[in-house]
C-alpha cells in the first residue's frame, strides 16, 4: 500500500536521511521509532508530499508521490496550530470534505460519525482553543478519519499531551484502527508507544539516517494499557528497541 | 449607579471645569460649552451636514477602501514570495517613512484639486500601513496550517486571507487615523468644501464657537470610526483575542 | 549571513528599479516632466539644496519642534499614567475620557493652534503635543497594568514605600511598554511637526514644501518630499536603537519586540 525506496534527502549538501527502504501491506499499522533528531520528521514530510526526496521513491497504492496525494491523511503533533482557531470544530472537520465537493448530505454524515467514533459528538459548535490539547488532538484525529484515507500518517501526535491523555488516544488510536482497518504509519519517539501500538516497529538510526532494523511486534492483536504492557514480551520488545537506539547513538 | 458615575463623572468634571473657565477668564478664544453647543445644533444639524460632512465621509471611504484593495491585493503576493519581499522592502519602508501630509502637494500637482485629488491623498497615505501588515501578516502564517491545507487540498486562499486577518486588521486600524487625516488636510488646502474646509473658514472669521463645534465634529467622527472599528475587529477577530488569552 | 547579503542585494535592485521607473516615465512622457521630473533630477535638486544653509535651517526647525514636542507629551503622559496608577479608582473613572479624548484626530486642532500662535512653533507643538501624549499615555497604562499583584502584595508587604514601589516595580515592568510608546509617539510627532508647517506655515521643512509648491518650484517639493522620507527612516531607526539600548539590560523584552 505505501512503499518507500531508498529514500535520501539533503539540506545544502548535508545530509539527513541516507537511506530508507521498507513498506507497509494494505490495512498495517507501522509505527516509526528512532532517537531525537533522526530525521523522523523529514521522512515523514518526504512519505506525505510536503517535501522533494533527493533521491529514491515513495508510492501510495502503486502511483509515484510526488505531492501531497489525495488518498491522504496526516495527523501533526502541533495540534494547536494545526487546526483553524477561526473555525468550529465540526467546520474544521468539514472544510476538507467540502472542498473536495462532496455532497452535503455525506458531508454532514462523515462529520458526525467521525466525531462520534472520537468521542467528541457533545462539542461541534466549540472553537479549538476552548478545548484542552488531548480535545484537540482528538479533533485533527476526526478530520482524518472523515477524509477517508487510504493512508494515515501520525507525526508523533501525542508528543505534547500528558501522561494519562496519551494512554487514552493510544487506545483510541487502536479501536479507530480495527474499526476502519486505515494502512497507519505512526511515527514517534517513544519506544513504548512504538511497540504497544505497532504490529511493525520500523527503528531508525540517528542522522544520517537508515533502517536499523524492522521489527515484527508479535503481541496478541488485542492490547490492552495494563495487560499488555505488563506481558513479559512487551518488555523484551522494548527492552530490544532499547538498546538498539543506544547503540545507535553511541554509533554516532 | 456606580457604573454610570465611572463612565460620566470625569467627563462632567472637565465640561464643569471649562465652564467655570469661561465664565471666570473671559478668554476670547474659550467660549463657554452652552454656546459651543448651541453652535454645534446650529451650525450642523442642517444642510451643512449633508453639504461639507458627508461629501468628507464619502471621500475618506472611498480613499479607504481603495488603499485596502491595493494593500492586500498587492501584499498577499510581496508576502508570498520571498525574493520579491526582500526586493520590495526597503521601497516600501521609504515610502511608508514619508509623512503622509507631505504628499498632498505633490497629488495636487499630478491632478489638481478635485475630488479625484482628495480621494487620492488618502489612499497614497493609507496604502503604506495596509499593504506592510499584509505582508508581515502573510509571511508569518504558521507552517503547520499550511501543511495541513496542502494535505487536505484546502485552498491557500482560505489560509491566507483568514490567518494574515489579525495583521491587515491592525494595519487598518493604522491606516484609519492617518486617513481621517489626510481627509481634513487635504480639504484645509485647496477645496469649497468639506469639514476641513468648513473649520478653517470659521476660524478665518473668528467664529469662534462654530469652530469649535467643528472641531468637537471631527472629534466625534474620529470616535465614531474607531468605536465602529474596534466593534467589527471583535467580530471578524474573536477567534485571535480568545485564542492568545 | 549570505541569505542577509543576497537580501540586502534584492532590495537594492528593488531601489534601483524605483529610480529606474521614475527616470524612464517622465523622459518617454508617460507623465509631463513638468508635473514628475526624472529622479535623477530630483536627486540633483537634493545635493543642491542639501550644500544652502537655509535647508539645514529648516531642518533644525523641524527637528527642534519635533524633539521639543515629543519630549514634553513623554514626561507629561509617563507622570499622568503614574499619577492615574497611582490614586485608586482613577483609572477605572478616566477610561472613558480617555477612549473619548485619544482618537480625535489632532489635525482637527489646526485653526485653532493658528488663532493660538499663529505660524510659530507654538502652534508646530500644539499639534505634535497633543497627537504624541496619547501614544505614549495609552502604552503607559498598558505597562503599569502589567505589573503582578502578587509581586505588588510583596511590596507592600515588606514595607516598601510607594515610591520605592514605583521605582523598583512599576518602572522596570512598564519600561518596555514606555519604550514602544515612546517609538509609535516619535514617528506620530514627525509627522505632525511636518503638518503644522505644511498647513498653518510653521518654520520648517514642511514650510518650505509649501512655498516651493506655490513657486512652482516642482523638483524642490520632490527633492523636499524625499528628504522628509529619509528623515522619517532616520528617526524610526534611531528610536529603535535607543529601545534596544534601554532595554538591553531587561530581563523582559516582551513588550518591546512588538
Amino acid at each position: 500500500m505505501l512503499e518507500i525506496t531508498g529514500l535520501k534527502k539533503e539540506y545544502g549538501g548535508r545530509e539527513a536521511v541516507r537511506d530508507l527502504t521498507f513498506s507497509l501491506d494494505r490495512g498495517e499499522l507501522v509505527c516509526v521509532v528512532g532517537p531525537s533528531g533522526c530525521g523522523k520528521t523529514t521522512l515523514l514530510r518526504c512519505v506525505a508530499g510536503l517535501l522533494p526526496a533527493t533521491a529514491g521513491t515513495v508510492s501510495v497504492a502503486g502511483e509515484r508521490v510526488s505531492g501531497p496525494p489525495p488518498n491522504m491523511a496526516v495527523v501533526f503533533q502541533e495540534y494547536g496550530r494545526s487546526l483553524f482557531p477561526w473555525l468550529t470544530v465540526r467546520e474544521n472537520v468539514e472544510l476538507p470534505l467540502k472542498e473536495r465537493r462532496i455532497a452535503r448530505i455525506f458531508r454532514e454524515r462523515l462529520v458526525f460519525d467521525s466525531l462520534a467514533a472520537v468521542g467528541l459528538g457533545d462539542v461541534p459548535g466549540a472553537y479549538p482553543w476552548q478545548l484542552s490539547g488531548g480535545m484537540q488532538q482528538r479533533v485533527a484525529i476526526a478530520r482524518a478519519i472523515a477524509y477517508e484515507p487510504q493512508v494515515l500518517l501520525m507525526d508523533e501526535p501525542f508528543a505534547a499531551v500528558d501522561a494519562q491523555t496519551r494512554a487514552e488516544l493510544e487506545d483510541l488510536i487502536l479501536a479507530l484502527w480495527q474499526r476502519l482497518g486505515t494502512t497507519t504509519l505512526f511515527v514517534t519517539h517513544d519506544i513504548d508507544e512504538a511497540v504497544y501500538l505497532g504490529q511493525r516497529v520500523v527503528v531508525l538510526s540517528s542522522s544520517p539516517t537508515v533502517v536499523l532494523e524492522d521489527l515484527k511486534i508479535d503481541l496478541p492483536a488485542e492490547r490492552d494499557q495494563l495487560t499488555t504492557r505488563a506481558l513479559p514480551r512487551f518488555a523484551d520488545l522494548r527492552g530490544h528497541v532499547y538498546a538498539q537506539i543506544q547503540r545507535a547513538k553511541g554509533a554516532r | 449607579m456606580r457604573g454610570i458615575v465611572r463612565v460620566f463623572g470625569l467627563p462632567v468634571l472637565l465640561v464643569l471645569a471649562w465652564w467655570a473657565y469661561s465664565a471666570v477668564a473671559d478668554n476670547f478664544y474659550v467660549p463657554d460649552p452652552l454656546r459651543v453647543a448651541q453652535a454645534f445644533a446650529d451650525t450642523w444639524f442642517g444642510q451643512r451636514l449633508l453639504d461639507d460632512a458627508l461629501p468628507s465621509v464619502g471621500r475618506l471611504a472611498a480613499g479607504y477602501v481603495v488603499a485596502t484593495v491595493i494593500g492586500v491585493g498587492l501584499g498577499v503576493p510581496i508576502g508570498l514570495s520571498t525574493r520579491l519581499r526582500a526586493t520590495a522592502e526597503p521601497v516600501l519602508e521609504f515610502f511608508r517613512a514619508i509623512p503622509p501630509p507631505v504628499l498632498v502637494p505633490l497629488i495636487m500637482l499630478l491632478v489638481g484639486i478635485d475630488d479625484t485629488m482628495k480621494v487620492l491623498v488618502i489612499v497614497s497615505g493609507c496604502v503604506w500601513p495596509i499593504l506592510l501588515n499584509t505582508v508581515e501578516g502573510v509571511r508569518a502564517l504558521d507552517e503547520v496550517l499550511a501543511d495541513t491545507c496542502r494535505m487536505y487540498g484546502i485552498s491557500r486562499w482560505h489560509l491566507i486571507l483568514r490567518g494574515a486577518s489579525p495583521q491587515i486588521m491592525a494595519g487598518l486600524r493604522q491606516s484609519l487615523s492617518v486617513g481621517i487625516i489626510l481627509m481634513v488636510i487635504s480639504e484645509m488646502f485647496a477645496s469649497s468644501s468639506g469639514l476641513g474646509f468648513t473649520i478653517v473658514l470659521f476660524q478665518r472669521g473668528f467664529q469662534i464657537a462654530e469652530m469649535w463645534s467643528g472641531i468637537l465634529l471631527l472629534g466625534l467622527l474620529g470616535f465614531a470610526l474607531s468605536t465602529a472599528f474596534r466593534w467589527l475587529e471583535r467580530r471578524i477577530l474573536f477567534w485571535h483575542w480568545s485564542n492568545r488569552a | 549571513m549570505s541569505r542577509t547579503i543576497s537580501g540586502a542585494a534584492y532590495g537594492a535592485a528593488g531601489l534601483a528599479a524605483l529610480l529606474a521607473v521614475l527616470e524612464a516615465v517622465p523622459r518617454l512622457g508617460l507623465v509631463d516632466a513638468r508635473f514628475l521630473p526624472p529622479a535623477s533630477e530630483i536627486l540633483a535638486e537634493l545635493g543642491g539644496l542639501l550644500a544652502t544653509p537655509e535647508l539645514w535651517i529648516a531642518l533644525a526647525e523641524t527637528l527642534r519642534g519635533w524633539a521639543l514636542g515629543l519630549g514634553v507629551a513623554f514626561v507629561a503622559a509617563v507622570a499622568v499614567g503614574v499619577v492615574i496608577d497611582l490614586i485608586p479608582g482613577l483609572r477605572a473613572a478616566s477610561n472613558s475620557t480617555i477612549e473619548f479624548l485619544r482618537p480625535i484626530p489632532s489635525v482637527a486642532l489646526i485653526p485653532l493652534a493658528t488663532l493660538l500662535f499663529g505660524a510659530s512653533l507654538g502652534s508646530t507643538l500644539l499639534l505634535v503635543v497633543y497627537a504624541a501624549f496619547w501614544q505614549v499615555l495609552i502604552q503607559v497604562l498598558y505597562g503599569v497594568a502589567d505589573v503582578d499583584t502578587v509581586a505588588r502584595d510583596t511590596a507592600r508587604s515588606y514595607g516598601l514605600g510607594r515610591w520605592s514601589v514605583i521605582r523598583h516595580l512599576v518602572w522596570p515592568t512598564a519600561l518596555p511598554y514606555i519604550m514602544t510608546g515612546l517609538r509609535l509617539a516619535a514617528a506620530v510627532a514627525f509627522i505632525l511637526a511636518i503638518t503644522a508647517e505644511l498647513v498653518i506655515g510653521s518654520p520648517g521643512l514642511g514650510l518650505e514644501i509649501q512655498t516651493a509648491q506655490s513657486g512652482g518650484a516642482v523638483p524642490t517639493v520632490y527633492a523636499l518630499v524625499v528628504l522628509t522620507g529619509l528623515i522619517g527612516i532616520a528617526v524610526n531607526a534611531g528610536v529603535r536603537m535607543l529601545e534596544r539600548r534601554v532595554l538591553a539590560w531587561h530581563p523582559s523584552v516582551r513588550g518591546a519586540t512588538r
